[in-house]
């Protein structure tokens, strides 16, 4: 069996395939990134380094989880800072690696304070490792934010393109600026980095979160000594957030040039697929090794291969494929007619759909069909929102079909080819005509 | 040189206490937290779920379900017992498999349903476990109902009465009250003196007193008791054992198996109960079974049930026939009992083998005969009766004034704890609505 080659160039930097750990607990030290390589990973972004002397973390809760009821980990929240460990350490450590693992990707996370003098100090020294890149660290939430560093730089995108600036000034290999997902819009800030020289963006870095509180105490959880501060969430169920950031760099005129690497929540070669479709050239993974071990790497690049040669597909035609699919909300055709249709055979009668659908949204679909336990959509009602599908439990019970010809029963009206746009609706006061 | 066996062979301590002991442990034991976390997220919280309607007490199982989900567990065990008081036995002898867990949609969807049995014992076990009382009595009515039986039906009418602000006599013929629930049921599927726990439970709702040894004889004690009560409640059950009307039925070592399996209930010691080497069950219904198993995990040799008609029509369900086969019982379909064979002592038992002139021969030191019970409804004749059992409505009421009756005296009674609670339960809803308009 020969498989599809993952054999990945990251602006220049070549890995043996696009999976790359992220900055984070996993790339915090030589031991762990030895272990990473040998079970097959493509590259890491070590654990952020700073300016000495280095920050002390907590001697507490790090960590907090969002489970299902087995306690399969959905989401994770996270109060570490960045290396607590001295620059030396981890320089020494970084020349090591990079000798030992010359076909890996290894590239130094930085986060500087808004001085261009510190900037002109410490990246020539840390480039001088042999590292292939520097990921700016511009996006965690906790902590260092408090400082005027991480977050506090990345929501403010002059903030970001000067940083940039002075990184790009002082480096001779590729930097890349990872984006905090807390701000309004990810454009300004992908845009800021652009102008300020990078040579791509990584997102997303984690989001503003409290992960509940404790039911005993009443307090938030957990805490460190009574007390608990909001943390960066990850996991699997940040993925939406990240994909459609990503996506927006991947399809805006002003950013589409620039290189993405996605992160959040890929757990399996699935969710790499999502981010490479969406635009991104390779991806970071942290989460999902903090939660199952560095062996994950086995599934995540046989199912990516498997998959790609299934499609018949380079990686590179692989990237960035869904995005001409993407589009504003008033660019979608408003003449196309989707209705949900019920496999009988497949059905197993739970009343989900029927239940969903009338206490929550158009009374579309029957419960009882002359006298019997039977769920079939009414046509006449439905909208095809896509709500049954959704929480019908029987994968591929439930699917959307398109009307092609006659008339919608619901609305009466004929079923066209011709496209209607919001923005020509004849509803829309701001219609575009002629 | 074999020696001669005695004749009959029936002793106790066939197997050691400590073998007997494990036969007799919990047959399903109960789930741990994470497993019932995992099974509870395996319902599918269905609309107008059918195991809701297939549950004769109508528990709401989704309702309930998802509070083990949430770690609301006496929120749970409170969706269980306000409309199932014995919710804790049923999770226990229930036969779920053609109930609740029959209906469940998840057979369509994998073959194999939610665990409802297991997860309703997970909810309810802490609630007898600390005597949470979970139910409170309404203002009193100052009205006196008169239950009779101290059963599955009687309890439940009893307790619902009491809640609903009545004040209740029990009247019960054994020692203990519980009927089937103490008499009964399989020793390995309430253990640890689970039934008197329950009991204990429902009566420490308060309002309810308790009379054992107080068997109802006559017409006309239920005259008298319809003179001093407001209301009457009859769960009596069937107190007689069917008989085979066949040669040799009266031969030492032919016994009821009701009779058997409440003494084994009773016994402080397993090993101390006679067991015959060679034991024959004659009977397709859970008493059938329930004996047979019995035996055999008392260290019986030979164990065959023999029943008249096939599998199909064994009341016995699936998944208790397979526990007789897999626990050593033989079990012989299509033949009926047409002699005992012995002396003073059954030594066996010949059948007619159904469509053919075979016979079928089994050796026996003891013959268990589980076909069925009946009512000895003669006493109370003034209450119209069908196939010797009492006719009651909708609400299980009797033709007679001010008596209601259910569980398994009444017609369309079927042996359940479960349908025996509900019709409790109904009785008691009719006889406050009757009480209050009086």
């Amino acid at each position: 069996m020969i498989m599809a080659d993952l054999k990945t160039e990251f602006l220049g930097i070549s890995s043996p395939n696009p999976f790359w750990l992220a900055s984070a607990p996993p790339t915090d030290k030589a031991y762990n990134v030895n272990r990473a390589f040998e079970a097959g990973w493509g590259g890491a972004i070590w654990k952020t380094l700073g300016e000495d002397p280095h920050i002390v973390n907590v001697s507490g809760p790090r960590y907090s989880t969002l489970f299902s009821n087995d306690r399969r980990v959905i989401g994770f929240n996270n109060i570490e800072l960045i290396t607590d460990r001295p620059l030396q350490t981890n320089l020494d450590e970084l020349r090591q690696i990079k000798k030992d693992w010359p076909d890996r990707a290894l590239v130094a996370s930085i986060m500087l304070p808004m001085d261009e003098a510190s900037w002109a100090k410490y990246v020539p020294m840390i480039e001088d490792t042999g590292v292939d890149g520097f990921e700016l660290n511009f996006g965690c939430p906790h902590g260092m934010s408090e400082r005027g560093m991480g977050a506090a730089v990345g929501q403010v995108p002059e903030y970001i393109q000067m940083a940039t600036e002075w990184a790009k000034q002082a480096a001779s290999v590729p930097v890349i600026v990872k984006l905090t997902p807390n701000i309004a819009d990810i454009l300004p800030p992908a845009k800021a980095a652009q102008d300020g020289g990078a040579d791509a963006v990584s997102l997303i870095n984690t989001i503003n979160s409290i992960m509940r509180v404790d039911y005993d105490s009443l307090t938030m959880y957990p805490t460190t000594d009574g007390m608990g501060t909001h943390g960066g969430y990850c996991g699997e169920a940040v993925k939406p957030i990240a994909l459609n950031m990503v996506a927006e760099i991947a399809r805006s005129d002003a950013t589409r040039a620039l290189p993405i690497s996605g992160i959040g929540g890929i757990t399996n070669w699935r969710d790499a697929v999502d981010f490479f479709a969406l635009g991104a050239r390779n991806v970071q993974v942290c989460t999902a090794a903090m939660v199952y071990g560095f062996k994950i790497i086995d599934d995540l690049v046989d199912g990516l291969s498997t998959f790609l040669d299934q499609k018949q597909m380079t990686l590179d035609q692989l990237v960035g494929k869904a995005v001409p699919s993407v589009t504003d909300w008033q660019h979608l055709n408003l003449n196309y007619i989707e209705k949900a249709v019920i496999d009988q055979d497949l059905c197993i009668k739970c009343g989900r759909c029927h239940i969903a659908c009338e206490d929550t949204a158009h009374q579309a679909i029957t419960n009882m069909v002359d006298g019997e336990r039977r769920f079939e959509v009414i046509d006449e009602e439905c909208v095809g929102c896509n709500l049954c599908v959704s929480v019908c439990p029987v994968d591929g019970c439930i699917s959307m079909q398109q009307l092609t010809t006659g008339t919608d029963p619901r609305t009466g009206e004929p079923i066209t080819d011709e496209k209607l746009q919001w923005t020509g609706h004849p509803n829309n006061p701001m219609r575009k005509t002629g | 040189m074999a020696t001669q066996k005695p004749s009959p062979d029936i002793r106790s301590s066939r197997l050691g206490k400590s073998e007997i002991d494990r036969n007799f442990s919990d047959l399903h034991p109960p789930l741990s937290r994470p497993e019932a976390l995992i099974e509870a997220d395996r319902c599918y919280f269905c609309y107008d779920a059918p195991c809701i309607t297939a549950c004769p007490t109508g528990i709401d199982i989704p309702g309930f379900i998802q509070k083990i989900r949430s770690d609301n567990i006496q929120g749970s065990a409170h969706t269980i017992l306000s409309e199932n008081i014995m919710g804790g036995m049923c999770a226990r002898v229930c036969p779920t498999e053609v109930l609740c867990e029959e209906a469940c949609v998840r057979n369509l969807h994998e073959d194999k349903p939610v665990e409802i049995g297991l997860l309703q014992r997970y909810a309810t076990d802490p609630i007898f476990e600390q005597n949470n009382q979970l139910f409170e009595r309404a203002a009193s009515t100052g009205k006196k109902v008169a239950v009779v039986g101290g059963g599955p039906a009687g309890l439940s009418c009893a307790h619902r009465l009491a809640v609903l602000g009545h004040d209740v006599v029990v009247f019960n013929r054994d020692s203990k009250p519980g009927g089937l629930n103490e008499y009964g049921i399989a020793a390995y599927k309430t253990i640890n003196d689970f039934a008197q726990t329950e009991v204990d439970y429902i009566l420490s709702i308060g309002g309810i007193e308790l009379r054992n040894n107080s068997p109802l004889a006559s017409a006309a004690e239920l005259s008298d008791l319809c003179e001093e009560y407001d209301a009457v409640f009859l769960g009596v059950g069937l107190a007689l054992s069917n008989s085979l009307g066949i040669e040799g039925e009266d031969m030492t070592g032919v016994l009821n198996a009701i009779e058997y399996i409440a003494d084994l209930r009773q016994a402080e010691d397993k090993s101390k109960l006679p067991v015959g080497r060679n034991v024959v069950v004659i009977g397709g219904g859970m008493t059938a079974i329930d004996v047979a198993v019995q035996s055999k995990r008392l260290g019986a040799e030979q164990v065959h049930l023999v029943y008249r008609r096939g599998p199909e029509q064994m009341s016995a369900s699936v998944f208790e026939q397979t526990l007789a086969r897999t626990s050593g019982v033989a079990i012989h379909h299509w033949a009926s009992p047409e002699r005992i064979i012995g002396g003073d002592h059954v030594t066996g038992v010949e059948f007619r083998v159904e469509s053919s002139d075979d016979r079928l021969h089994l050796e026996a030191d003891i013959v268990f005969k589980a076909i069925g019970q009946n009512m000895n409804g003669d006493g109370l004749i003034s209450i119209a009766l069908e196939s010797g059992r009492f006719v009651v409505d909708a609400n299980q009421k009797t033709s007679m004034d001010k008596v209601w009756a259910g569980g398994d005296c009444v017609v369309g009674g079927d042996d359940l704890t479960v349908s025996a609670v509900q019709h409790g339960k109904i009785a008691a809803i009719d006889i406050d609505r009757h009480l209050r308009k009086v």
